[in-house]
This record gives structure tokens, C-alpha cells and sequence, in this order.
């Protein structure tokens, strides 16, 4: 299969509101794809609806061949992911929570040991594997829900915006542990990100999207070609604008600010 | 985890030494052990409740986020997360019963105690399924105190926690008996005190019988959750 992701045609409708709107783009199998857009252009509404988390009001999704709809179960084993937000277990152990995720997905005993060690020593992991969690920084935490997502050997890594909030060594460095895992097992990586130079330096297509709509999609080299620009920063600004975006503050941010508060 | 246990503390000491007079002269017998059933109930409703509701950002920001992706039936997750929830609030539960028995509360038969933790059991699966089945259908903690003031305060006051449910006026009479906490407190009274209103038997059949509803209610609403 040569396009491991198509989408066509996909709406999501909030009452009277499109957040995603009638787009359409292909993925090829082993290719880093980077999804970009200002902030409520309709980013992780899109990668909820390939991930089974999100109906779409209309449209095809084929996830690995699947449908999100109705074929929950094949497209959930066809990707691993790492959310906005770290979904780890904070009170289990770096490997008791890689664990569970092979527990979850059936991975075969033996092969899990051995993918466990494996994805821990990659990721620098392997000599923290029995501390806790919550005594985790914000890297090793990316981290380990990086190797997390490649344990039940994914065709498909989702990433939504895995870099907020990190330094740039831990990102420049989290982008190195990712490259090598496409590399070495063909995975392809589908990413949102706000960090322009990221996007530029890893991806070997990009689609930006606004307003629920896809405006552009190529390599880097010809969207700074339609736009005649020297950067994909540049590029970005020139097709999505300089005006910012004034989110309103949304339920979400209020949400993360009141279970900062209650578990401090 | 001593934070949830200073409500109970206080309605054991502040009410239980507070009325156990008047309680006593109005020839009702002694406060503290008519008390304290009622207390040990109320601990596990809110434990319950609470930790049924936490679903509304485990599933945003939670370890719950990474099951929901996962190749595993939401029956299965939404019975685990609700027997977890249980087994906290039972545990809770227990620890206050130990707590009575330091204020003075002596139980009349201890063969009964496990039939307590039956009951206890049953009241704390019943409540967290249903803070479960109402977090399924929220989005946000705007409607927090609406069920906090609206909901779990009336089933614990309307509950016959504090005051026996003989003779009450009509409405707080209706509304004690369509409150399931009455029964989860009736049949602790039964089987700690052997003082029952309801008898232990339909105690028990309510508490079953309202369990599985709204573990069914709770059941579809959280395979419906869209993030």
C-alpha cells in the first residue's frame, strides 16, 4: 500500500461552526508528514478524527486501509501516539507503564520484554525504567510516551504538538529519536507543531491548514517557492497571515489550569 | 486522603456529641451509634462520586486519554475505571468505620461485619457509576457545584444519615425513600446496630438493583464520550 493515510473530502461541523472543513490529502507509507496552522485552524480536531476519538460529519477516512467509524479496533492497533497533554500513569513505573501499554495492545509476552528494552534504550531511558513517573521532567516524560507509542510496532505515529513546552535540546533530541525509529522500521509520522524550523528540518511534506481548511500542501522547497520566501517561516506567514489569532479561552485551558491547581 | 477524611470527623464530633444529648433525652438511645452508619455512608458517597467525576479531565489530560485509543472495548474500561473507583471508596469507607470505633461507636454484632462491607461496597459501586454516567456527559467543572449543592448534598442530608426516617412529613418522607443512599445507610444501620427501617433484604435488592442501572446508564454514556 503506498497511502497509508487518505482522507477525503472531511468535515467536522460543532453545531453551526466547520472546524475542519471539506479537506482532502494523502500520506505515503515511511513519509514524515507535517501538519501545520495557527492556533483553532482545526489541527487536533482533524488528528481526533484519525484517531478514532472524534466523529467526522462527513467524509472518508482510510487509516492503514481502515475506517475510523467502523473499524475502531484495526485502526487503533495501525498507529501509536503522543498527545498535547502527557497521558502516562504518574504513580506506575517508566516500564510498568510500558507494560500496560503492551498488556492493552496484546503484544506477545516475550516480544514485549525484549521491545521494552529495545525502545527504553533508544529513547535513554533504560537506567530510570523503575522510577516512578512523577518524578519525571517534561522530557523524559515526552519520552517515554515516544517509546510507549512504538511498543505494539505502529504502522502510523500521530504526534500533536509533542514539542510545547520542551528545550531545545530535548526537542532537537526527541525529533533525533523519532527520525530514527521512521527510519528504521518505515513507521510514517504524522506531527502538528507550532515550531516552524522543526517542521522545515524533519518533514518531508507539509500541509498547512486555516480556518478549517487546507491552503497549501507540498515539500518544504515548493511551498517557499509558490510563496517566494526563503523560509517555511516566512511562507507560513505570508499564507496564513500576520494577524493573531485571539483564541478564546477556551473550557480546555481552564480544565488544564484547574488540575494544575487541584494536584498541587 | 486526610483531607477526605476531615468531613466525617467533624459530623462525628461536632453532631454526634452536639445532639447525643437531646437524642437522648428524646428517649431515641444513644447518638453516636444511630451517627455513625450514617457518616461512614457519607464518606463513601463523596469518595464515590468524586472519583467517578475525575473522568471528566482524566479523559482530557489523564492516563484515561491513552486507554480510549487503545484496541479495547469501552465496556471494559469504563468496568475497571468503576470497580477502581469502588475499591476507594469501600476502603474509605472502612477507614471510618475505624474511626467511629475510636469516638465510641461500638457496632452489636461483629458476625455481621462482613454483610457491612457488602453493603459498603454495593453503595460505592452504585455512586460511582453514577458520577461516572453524569462525567460522561460533561465537559468542564462549570457544573461542579451544581452537583455538588443540588446533588450530593441532598442525597446526604435526605439520606436518614443524621435523623431516623420514622414519621417525617410527607415530601421529605418521598424524597428519603426515591434516595438511594437511604438504603445504603439503612443497611449499614442493619447490619452494624441491627436497627433497620427498609429491612436489610430490600436494602439490599435496592442497592443491587439501582447499581446495575445506572452502571448500564453510565456503560453507554462513556462509549459515547468523544474527546
Amino acid at each position: 500500500m503506498v497511502q497509508i493515510i487518505e482522507v477525503k473530502n472531511l468535515t467536522k461541523k460543532f453545531r453551526d461552526f466547520a472546524a475542519v472543513d471539506n479537506i482532502s490529502f494523502e500520506v505515503k507509507t515511511g513519509e514524515i508528514f507535517a501538519f501545520l496552522g495557527p492556533n483553532g485552524a482545526g489541527k487536533s480536531t482533524t488528528i481526533k478524527m484519525l484517531t478514532t476519538l472524534l466523529t467526522p460529519s462527513s467524509g472518508i477516512i482510510k487509516i492503514n486501509g481502515f475506517d475510523p467509524v467502523h473499524n475502531q479496533d484495526s485502526v487503533r492497533k495501525s498507529f501509536g501516539i503522543v498527545f498535547q497533554d502527557p497521558s502516562l500513569d504518574d504513580e506506575l513505573t517508566a516500564y510498568e507503564n510500558m507494560d500496560f501499554h503492551g498488556v492493552l495492545y496484546n503484544v506477545e509476552k516475550t516480544l514485549k520484554i525484549k521491545r521494552i528494552k529495545e525502545l527504553l534504550n533508544i529513547v535513554d531511558l533504560w537506567d530510570r525504567k523503575d522510577n516512578l513517573v512523577k518524578a519525571f521532567s517534561g522530557g523524559m516524560k515526552r519520552r517515554l510516551e515516544i517509546a510507549r507509542g512504538f511498543l505494539h510496532h505502529p504502522k502510523i505515529f500521530f504526534l500533536d504538538e509533542p514539542t510545547l513546552g520542551l528545550d531545545p535540546q530535548t526537542r532537537n533530541q526527541m525529533w533525533n529519536y523519532v527520525s530514527a525509529l521512521n527510519k528504521k522500521e518505515n513507521i510514517t509520522v504524522f506531527f502538528t507543531t507550532h515550531y516552524m524550523e522543526e517542521a522545515e528540518k524533519i518533514a518531508q511534506k507539509i500541509a498547512v491548514i486555516d480556518h478549517g481548511k487546507i491552503i497549501i500542501q507540498g515539500t518544504v522547497e515548493e511551498l517557499k517557492k509558490s510563496t517566494k520566501t526563503n523560509s517555511l517561516e516566512e511562507a507560513f506567514l505570508v499564507l496564513t497571515g500576520k494577524k493573531i489569532r485571539d483564541e478564546e479561552a477556551n473550557p480546555m485551558e481552564h480544565l488544564r489550569m484547574r488540575r494544575k491547581m487541584w494536584r498541587h | 486522603m486526610i483531607g477526605s477524611l476531615g468531613q466525617p470527623i467533624l459530623f462525628l464530633v461536632a453532631l454526634g456529641f452536639g445532639f447525643g444529648p437531646i437524642f437522648k433525652r428524646a428517649g431515641a438511645g444513644n447518638y453516636m451509634n444511630f451517627l455513625a452508619p450514617g457518616v461512614i455512608a457519607q464518606g463513601i458517597i463523596f469518595t464515590a462520586i468524586f472519583s467517578g467525576i475525575e473522568l471528566i479531565w482524566d479523559r482530557q489530560f489523564g492516563f484515561l486519554k491513552e486507554t480510549l485509543v487503545a484496541p479495547v472495548s469501552r465496556l471494559n474500561i469504563m468496568i475497571g475505571r468503576t470497580l477502581g473507583g469502588t475499591t476507594i471508596a469501600t476502603l474509605q469507607g472502612i477507614i471510618i468505620f475505624f474511626l467511629t470505633l475510636l469516638v465510641g461507636f461500638r457496632p452489636v454484632n461483629l458476625l455481621m461485619l462482613p454483610f457491612a462491607l457488602i453493603v459498603m461496597f454495593l453503595t460505592a459501586l452504585l455512586f460511582t457509576a453514577l458520577g461516572t454516567a453524569i462525567a460522561s456527559t460533561m465537559d468542564d467543572f462549570h457544573g461542579f457545584q451544581m452537583i455538588m449543592n443540588f446533588l450530593i448534598m441532598p442525597l446526604f442530608f435526605l439520606s436518614g444519615a443524621l435523623f431516623p426516617l420514622n414519621d417525617l412529613p410527607g415530601i421529605i418522607n418521598v424524597l428519603s425513600r426515591i434516595n438511594p443512599l437511604s438504603y445504603g445507610v439503612d443497611g449499614l444501620r442493619a447490619t452494624l446496630i441491627n436497627a433497620s427501617h427498609f429491612g436489610l433484604t430490600t436494602d439490599f435488592f435496592v442497592l443491587t438493583g439501582v447499581s446495575i442501572i445506572f452502571l448500564s446508564i453510565g456503560s453507554y454514556l462513556f462509549s459515547k464520550i468523544q474527546v
